[in-house]
């Protein structure tokens, strides 16, 4: 019989909070994570501002040895051990005494590039005829799977250790991965997950491809505006996202807390036919992963209380509305609540869907809606497809028992969640 | 630089690769990297370019595959001390 899997552990590094703590009172006040970037500005980009999780020295000393840390140069890394550690803890699971690997446990922690700061330096070093001076930090910082090899290691892991890459679906698709190992009976825990590095060398191509803004470098916490008439193209974002996954079986037995439960989802292709490109989503194929992941978590439609959008604040939000409105085929006047996470922390590509898969849960679990950020000016188009009041631009404290994430990536690809407040009884 | 002054430089460049600080507190002539020190064979490059900074001196290739003990590492050393001596 197939396994239900279940969360029972979150960490977080975003824009706007990098502990759980910090970041759930963050969003519940819809506290924006987007700041100028000098270095952008330096280097003439369009767009000066993005969304980068603050981190002292000493935070991040906590997580990695003197060692580790002379020649640590790949921003995605930092993010998410600490972000995989955290959750690793937050789900009770005791890393130290365990010289035996977890035969059990492993780990999906996707990234869409690695270390990109750490190639630089070292293909500078390449052409400058110093190629002895790389040591041996470059490879395990530049290999797209050093995130997950450098989790597994600090925690010991003996299951499967791999890193996924899909995009900005990359995070979404982590945890179903992560779900689909646990559900059958391969794993009884999987740390999911996915990581983004910070700086120019990342957000250099989306700027040069202008779908990004650049009509806010004076007011940074006003520029990401998904829904809104005026949003103007995304801001590029960093950071990490990380959630435990369980057996409840394995979570049941060791009395862990339990978040919600992962009811099923889907990813699929549009396969740039159609509508659908390598930069845009084919309709049909969107509404098609949102109406098979409810299929697979054995959900109906009508009991969706909250979609987490993926809507980036260009002009595709409409469209996604659109999708969301044909696969769901619901009366106008029963259509769910809709937010973005992307108004207060940016489009943290490769780490988007995790971050927002991380917020989702603690909405879940809390029980609250977070506001929708600099969308007062709501887009007509979209207004003309939903009611204002499904878009809440103010906290809202209720309890909500299933909510529906949707993440959609370059490839015309596109990976849905179900997840469900888990009941305590 | 005689010999024991090139022991004690040297140890300060290993103390960050090895663990083991009872092993590192007995560093002597004998003392193998790998085995008594349980230092990541990846870090053994490292390991020479940090002795190239240090005594500003270069390690060629056949040398570094030779310097995987304290004596072979400290005889390389005051090798191309005296080779940079007589420069």
């Amino acid at each position: 019989m197939d396994n239900r899997v279940v969360i029972t552990g979150l960490g977080v590094c975003a824009p706007n909070g990098t502990t759980i703590n910090e970041f759930s009172d963050a969003i519940k006040q819809g506290i924006s994570g987007i700041r100028h970037q000098p270095d952008l500005e330096t280097l003439n980009f369009s767009c000066q501002i993005a969304g980068k999780p603050l981190l002292s020295e000493e935070r991040i000393s906590r997580y990695f040895s003197p060692l580790e840390l002379r020649n640590l140069n790949s921003t995605g890394i930092i993010y998410g051990v600490i972000a995989g550690l955290d959750a690793w803890e937050d789900a009770g699971l005791n890393i130290e005494n365990n010289n035996e690997p977890d035969w059990d446990s492993g780990t999906i922690f996707g990234t869409g590039t690695s270390g990109i700061d750490k190639f630089r330096w070292a293909i500078n070093k390449i052409d400058a005829l110093e190629i002895k001076k790389l040591g041996s930090s470059v490879v395990i910082q530049t290999m797209a799977s050093g995130v997950s090899a450098f989790i597994s290691g600090k925690l010991g892991l003996g299951n499967q250790i791999s890193t996924n890459s899909s995009a900005c679906a990359t995070g979404a698709e982590s945890i179903l991965l992560a779900y689909e190992r646990i559900k059958t009976g391969q794993a009884s825990r999987m740390l999911a997950g996915s990581t983004s590095d910070s700086g120019p060398y990342i957000w250099g191509g989306f700027d040069a491809m202008k779908v990004c803004t650049f009509k806010h470098n004076r007011d940074p916490e006003k520029g990401s505006r998904p829904m809104s008439a005026t949003a103007s193209g995304f801001v590029p974002g960093s950071g990490a996202g990380a959630l435990v996954l369980e057996s409840l079986e394995s979570a049941l037995a060791r009395k862990a807390k339990i978040y919600a439960e992962v009811c099923g989802g889907h990813v699929n292709s549009g396969g740039q036919r159609g509508l659908g490109s390598m930069t845009a989503p084919n309709p049909v194929a969107v509404q098609r992963c949102i109406q098979a992941a409810l299929r697979n978590a054995e959900i109906e439609a009508h009991e969706i209380d909250l979609i987490n959008g993926h809507l980036t604040a260009t002009s595709k939000d409409a469209l996604e509305i659109e999708n969301w409105k044909i696969a769901l085929q619901l009366p106008d006047d029963d259509f769910p609540y809709i937010n973005s996470l992307k108004g207060m922390i940016g489009h943290c590509i490769a780490a988007s869907g995790s971050i927002e898969c991380v917020a989702s849960i603690l909405e879940l679990s809390e029980g609250f809606i977070f506001p929708n950020i600099n969308c007062e000016d709501l887009n007509p188009d979209i207004t003309a497809l939903i009611d204002a009041k499904c878009i809440p631009q103010t906290v809202i404290h209720q309890p909500i028992n299933i909510l529906a994430k949707a993440s959609f990536g370059f490839g015309d690809i596109n990976a849905c969640i179900i997840f469900k407040k888990y009941p305590h009884e | 630089m005689n010999r024991e002054e090139i022991i004690e430089t040297l140890k300060t460049i290993i103390e960050p690769y090895s663990e083991d600080a009872a092993a590192l507190a007995d560093i002597d002539e004998n003392t193998d990297f790998i085995k008594d020190l349980k230092i990541n064979s990846a870090n053994l490059v490292d390991i020479v370019l940090d002795v190239e900074e240090k005594f500003n001196i270069e390690i060629d290739n056949d040398s570094m595959a030779k310097m995987l003990t304290v004596k072979a590492t400290t005889e390389i050393i005051a090798q191309k001390l005296e080779e940079h001596a007589g420069q």
